[in-house]
């Protein structure tokens, strides 16, 4: 009897990453497909409760592993787990987030369960050879790879925002097991000293819907503020540049493109960005594109879906106050 | 400590446009660099080399016939032996193969660390060095901003969503580089001229006698829809904010 699909949720103190719910939702499709079951697993402690949470998605089975071992995220001891549970359970694929501990911990499992990866996914079907077929970027989305993985399970990290999140059912209940951590000694060696979340009512940035990104016509790091502004009315992160970074206007972890994050939201907007084939490398698969720039001619109107032609100082300010009257 | 091991990828100018000819990237007319991401990974070998962590710096790059280039940039900016594996007679090779490559390399010689890039920009899988860490038996942390060495212990900052994280983890052991570790310094003319002399040994795949074969398939490579310019708005800032706005919330309907 084959077991499925099995999603890898990413929870972080007991929250459920919003792209862990996209590919239970998603991946219940998959799984209706082919008849099979789909299961969530969820590592780390004090996490039992969330069991109700991935079935309301559509989960139809939970298993939960629990440990004080597995409380912080380290490379070593989640692969040694996985690999233990998926060897146990034989599922045919395995999804998790490309998100930094997808994309710390997958290469890592596919080695050791011996089996290929697709990495940074875009887009999957299913496939009646390859169990599924993946669609992800190469190039940073200048091209995309239509890749198949040989060997079962069928591994994959999927880039955020790929999939919507379904509307949850509270009626929906999974079978759930609890599994031991079954942890080599030899997978132990990381100790997390020290987690430092900044302080940001802003959304993460590869996960936000909307982003609000400036460039070299930003002139300086005060001005941020009014990029700051605005994407607080809307719900948006804040976004930037190369030349904005590079500037050290603003902090690196914010950098769109193909040497930043590559983000897919439903609305970009790019203010003073001239559009570069790497900046547009990053962002290229925004639903909607919106570019204000002084300069006509900038490359970005090119893919944007609307453009204001003008200075970001003075229309900036103004759509978050259209924004207020909305919002 | 003794040698740090650094792997590095060849790979295409991020300026360069990609094309598409009988099935595959073309590589016509496209310059050919190291891999940015790896960059960061030399410059901190070397900052801790001239640091005194360190006695040799070695670079191994499993790639085809014009990886030595991109070695003997590595060895200008400071390092000093490169290993090449050639892998031209190969053909496609997946992840898979070649960690199983990239790993065999690395134990050809001494090392008590190894980093890389966290992402090579042509692929972008972020899979090779991790798997080769897995290959090797040691542990990895992909993604670091800070790297400080005493004894036995290495001390990363790591980069994760919406924050970093410190680690403490033994070595030997792989770390990926993310921008933002160090500031990676450009070739110098007598740099660029040592290098030609510094030892580049070139491997077979049959020196290295790995055997495995390919996990992963491209079916075919394909270019992204184009996207086409839309609405351009010209006139008053207080008027185009409003029209974009309304354009925002009732044609995209996006806020």
């Amino acid at each position: 009897m084959p077991n499925g699909i099995w999603v890898v949720i990413e929870q972080v103190k007991g929250e459920i990453r919003k792209v862990s719910l996209e590919l239970v939702s998603k991946g219940k499709e998959f799984a209706a497909a082919k008849g099979e079951p789909l299961t969530a697993v969820i590592l780390g402690k004090g996490i039992a409760g969330l069991a109700d949470t991935v079935a309301s998605y559509g989960a139809d089975k939970v298993i939960i592993v629990e440990d004080d071992k597995l409380e912080d995220y380290t490379t070593g001891a989640y692969t040694s787990v996985l690999n233990k549970v998926i060897k146990a359970g034989d599922p045919n694929a395995v999804l998790l987030g490309n998100t930094a501990i997808g994309k710390d911990l997958a290469p890592r499992l596919a080695q050791r369960l011996g089996v290929g990866l697709a990495s940074d996914v875009t887009g999957a079907e299913v496939d009646d050879a390859n169990y599924l077929k993946f669609s992800r970027p190469v190039y940073a989305g200048k091209a995309y790879a239509s890749v198949v993985l040989t060997d079962k399970p069928v591994l994959a990290t999927v880039r955020p925002n790929t999939y919507a999140v379904a509307e949850p059912d509270a009626s929906k209940k999974a079978e759930v097991s609890t599994e031991t951590a079954d942890i080599d000694a030899a997978d132990i060696k990381a100790i997390v000293k020290e987690v430092i979340i900044a302080a940001s009512s802003r959304p993460e940035l590869v996960e936000a819907n909307i982003i609000i990104s400036g460039g070299r016509a930003m002139k300086g790091p005060e001005n941020f503020k009014i990029l700051e502004d605005c994407a607080d009315v809307i719900g948006a992160a804040v976004g930037a540049s190369r030349a904005a970074v590079d500037s050290g206007w603003i902090e690196q972890k914010f950098q769109v493109g193909q040497t930043g994050k590559v983000v897919s939201p439903t609305l970009y907007i790019a203010c003073g960005i001239s559009g570069a084939i790497q900046h547009l490398a990053g962002m290229g698969t925004s639903k909607v594109i919106v570019a204000i720039n002084k300069d006509a001619d900038a490359n970005i109107f090119n893919v944007a879906d609307y453009g204001i032609v003008g200075d970001l100082f003075d229309v900036v300010p103004l759509l978050t106050e259209e924004f207020k009257k909305m919002v | 400590m003794g040698n740090i091991v650094v792997a590095i990828k060849q790979v295409f100018d991020t300026e360069a446009v990609i094309a598409i000819s009988g099935g595959k990237i073309s590589d016509q007319g496209v310059k050919l660099v190291v891999n940015p991401f790896d960059e960061f990974a030399i410059e901190e070998a070397l900052k801790i080399k001239e640091a005194g962590g360190a006695d040799e710096v070695t670079i191994v790059s499993v790639g085809g016939e014009k990886a030595p280039e991109a070695i003997r940039t590595a060895l200008a900016m400071g390092a000093d032996k490169g290993i090449h594996v050639d892998i031209s007679s190969l053909g496609v090779i997946d992840e898979f193969v070649a960690a199983e490559y990239l790993a065999k390399a690395i134990a050809t010689v001494p090392y008590d660390l190894v980093l890389a890039g966290r992402i090579a920009i042509d692929d972008g899988s972020s899979q090779v060095a991790v798997r080769a860490a897995e290959v090797l038996g040691i542990p990895s942390v992909s993604s670091i901003l800070k790297l400080d060495i005493a004894g036995s212990t290495a001390t990363v900052s790591r980069e994760i969503d919406g924050g970093t994280e410190t680690i403490e983890i033994p070595i030997p052991a792989l770390f990926t580089a993310q921008k933002g570790l160090n500031e990676p310094r450009l070739p110098s003319m007598m740099g660029i001229m040592k290098a030609k002399k510094k030892d580049l040994t070139v491997l077979t795949p049959a020196d290295l006698g790995v055997d495995a074969t390919a996990k992963s398939n491209v079916l075919e490579y394909s270019l992204p829809p184009a996207r086409a310019a839309g609405k351009k708005l010209t006139g008053e800032a207080a008027d185009t904010a409003a029209e974009l706005a309304k354009l925002l919330r009732e044609e995209a309907k996006v806020i």
